[in-house]
């Protein structure tokens, strides 16, 4: 499932956690290759280990089995190729916007107009102009994520990591937002990784679609979409859209009924 | 003026105004009540007394050196406390059995009735502003150490994490993001531990029969001079006053948004 012109590979991920419960096997013997330039999306439900092998994948979790590996290279912490972007709002809230999205620039020590000026590229290419000098207490929450966003593409990773950083919006700003990423991919041509549990921003934004089932997390299946470029959020009116919508829901539905059917059974076990 | 700039200037000049004329009302009902003799002038002297009263106690107690005196003491047990207070709580949260090993002490220093060891302090300070500043230092001590732990621990994990993404080393992560973050907490404590140094600071002072506006008050008390021992704590409200005005400050400057 691994190919050579991979500028990420996943190889055998195990992730394993000790509950009071016993062992509970998060990721199981996960395998998949991202190629440079391409946008592959990870969906599963919840509890599946999406984000553990966000983890794994960022470097922040070294409890797992198997490799990473950016390009040739085996990865045992946060890698800088690898920029990540977090579903929870992690924007500094002492820091004003291009202070935010320079972050990373200051960290290189590069010199502090070059690093606003730059900061201000960014800025720009999420759409926040004239917010510069806000901080994230006066912006909403889509707005914040954008920050998020532009931070992390400021460091300038050959690889996007992003976790369900949608999540928290509703459906109409996730779908411009979804807009705007997809718009910053194709400028950038940049290879992005996103996790989520969201069909229809799984195939709006995607080239391949990585299906994992519930507990224990495994690859169920790998979804091509074959979907014209470049891509709005148009898409989603088209027949081929719902198409593959409703594909990868037959495949996710047991998969996330198996979750629920789990969820349930725990909360009667829990029950005095 | 236009009608919308009139009520924005209403405003904001509202809370002050508000804030003043409650001030002066409270002054007018306490000196009716004395002056009626609804309250007893000889426990509670009239305000107007006690106006009268600044020009003599400024003039005859020198009441400015000591101000300056007490406002020293509290500036060097201020900055001893944040030093080390906060130097305290970030070692202790850093290293775990430093915290579990102390952190209940700690604790129950911080509702610990202190200022009774003045006694101890008086025999390895002598009688001299040290001894002061260390009763004021080591009573405020526990709150900031309590509220560092606190602020730094309870930085939020995906701030934590985003530091790890970057690559940041320990001594960045601290400076650039769980510092920063606990700030505000951090300076709850501060804020507390000067209430507590102030106290023990005037507190002191006058158990001790030494140096500033604790001592003063313990004159002019004695002399059963209640105007003048009224005018000398307002000078003890204008250097706390003068205290958090800093403080704030100081803080808008270290961390411009909450």
């Amino acid at each position: 499932m691994t190919s050579s012109n991979a500028i990420l590979t996943a190889d055998h991920i195990n992730v394993r956690f000790e509950t009071a419960e016993g062992p509970v096997i998060a990721v199981d013997d996960v395998t998949f290759d991202v190629k440079q330039g391409e946008f592959l999306s990870v969906i599963g439900p919840s509890g599946c280990g999406k984000s553990t092998l966000f983890n794994v994948i960022g470097g922040l979790l070294n409890t797992h089995q198997g490799t990473v590996k950016v390009g040739a290279e085996t990865i045992n912490g946060p890698h800088p190729s690898i920029g990540m972007v977090f579903q929870e709002e992690s924007t500094f809230p002492w820091r004003t916007v291009t202070d935010n999205v320079a972050f990373p620039l200051e960290l290189t020590g590069m010199a502090k107009a070059h690093r606003i000026e730059k900061a201000k590229h960014f800025i720009g290419m999420v759409g926040l102009n004239g917010f510069e000098n806000r901080y994230p207490g006066e912006l909403s929450g889509g707005m914040r994520q954008r920050v998020s966003l532009a931070r992390t593409l400021a460091s300038e990773p050959k690889i996007l990591l992003m976790d369900e950083p949608f999540a928290a919006l509703d459906e109409q700003t996730r779908l411009l937002l979804g807009d705007k990423v997809l718009q910053i991919q194709q400028q950038l041509k940049q290879t992005t990784l996103l996790i989520t549990h969201n069909i229809t921003e799984a195939v709006q934004m995607s080239d391949r679609i990585l299906v994992m089932t519930y507990r224990p997390g495994k690859v169920k299946r790998i979804v091509d979409i074959d979907l014209p470029r470049p891509r709005t959020s148009e898409i989603v009116g088209s027949e081929a859209f719902g198409r593959y919508v409703a594909q990868i829901w037959n495949d996710l539905r047991e998969e996330a009924s198996r979750g629920m059917r789990d969820e349930e059974k725990h909360v009667m076990d829990e029950a005095p | 003026m236009s009608a919308h700039a009139r009520r924005t200037t209403l405003r904001d000049t509202a809370p002050a105004v508000v804030g003043v004329g409650s001030l002066v009302a409270f002054f007018l009902v306490m000196e009716a009540l004395v002056q009626s003799g609804a309250v007893n002038r000889f426990i509670v002297p009239p305000p107007s007394e006690i106006f009268m009263s600044f020009g003599r106690v400024i003039v005859e107690e020198h009441v400015f050196s000591r101000f300056l005196q007490t406002l020293v003491e509290c500036l060097t047990a201020g900055i001893m406390l944040t030093v080390f207070g906060v130097a305290g709580g970030v070692l202790m949260n850093r290293f775990k059995l430093l915290q579990q090993a102390c952190e209940t002490w700690v604790a129950a220093m911080a509702s610990a009735p202190i200022v009774l060891m003045y006694p101890l302090f008086l025999v390895i300070f002598g009688r001299s502003s040290w001894t002061i500043i260390m009763m004021a230092f080591v009573s405020a001590l526990p709150p900031v150490i309590l509220k560092t732990i606190e602020g730094i621990s309870g930085t939020r994990k995906v701030l934590v994490n985003v530091g790890r993404s970057f690559n940041l080393s320990t001594y960045q992560q601290f400076w650039k993001i769980l510092f920063p973050a606990a700030l505000p907490t951090i300076f709850v404590g501060i804020r507390l531990g000067l209430i507590f140094a102030l106290i023990n600071v005037v507190g002191v002072e006058f158990l001790i029969n030494y140096g500033g506006l604790g001592q003063l008050i313990n004159d002019l008390a004695e002399r059963y001079d209640l105007a003048g021992t009224y005018a000398a704590i307002c000078f003890v409200i204008l250097v706390s006053v003068l205290f958090f005005m800093a403080l704030e400050k100081v803080e808008r400057w270290l961390r411009p948004v909450d």
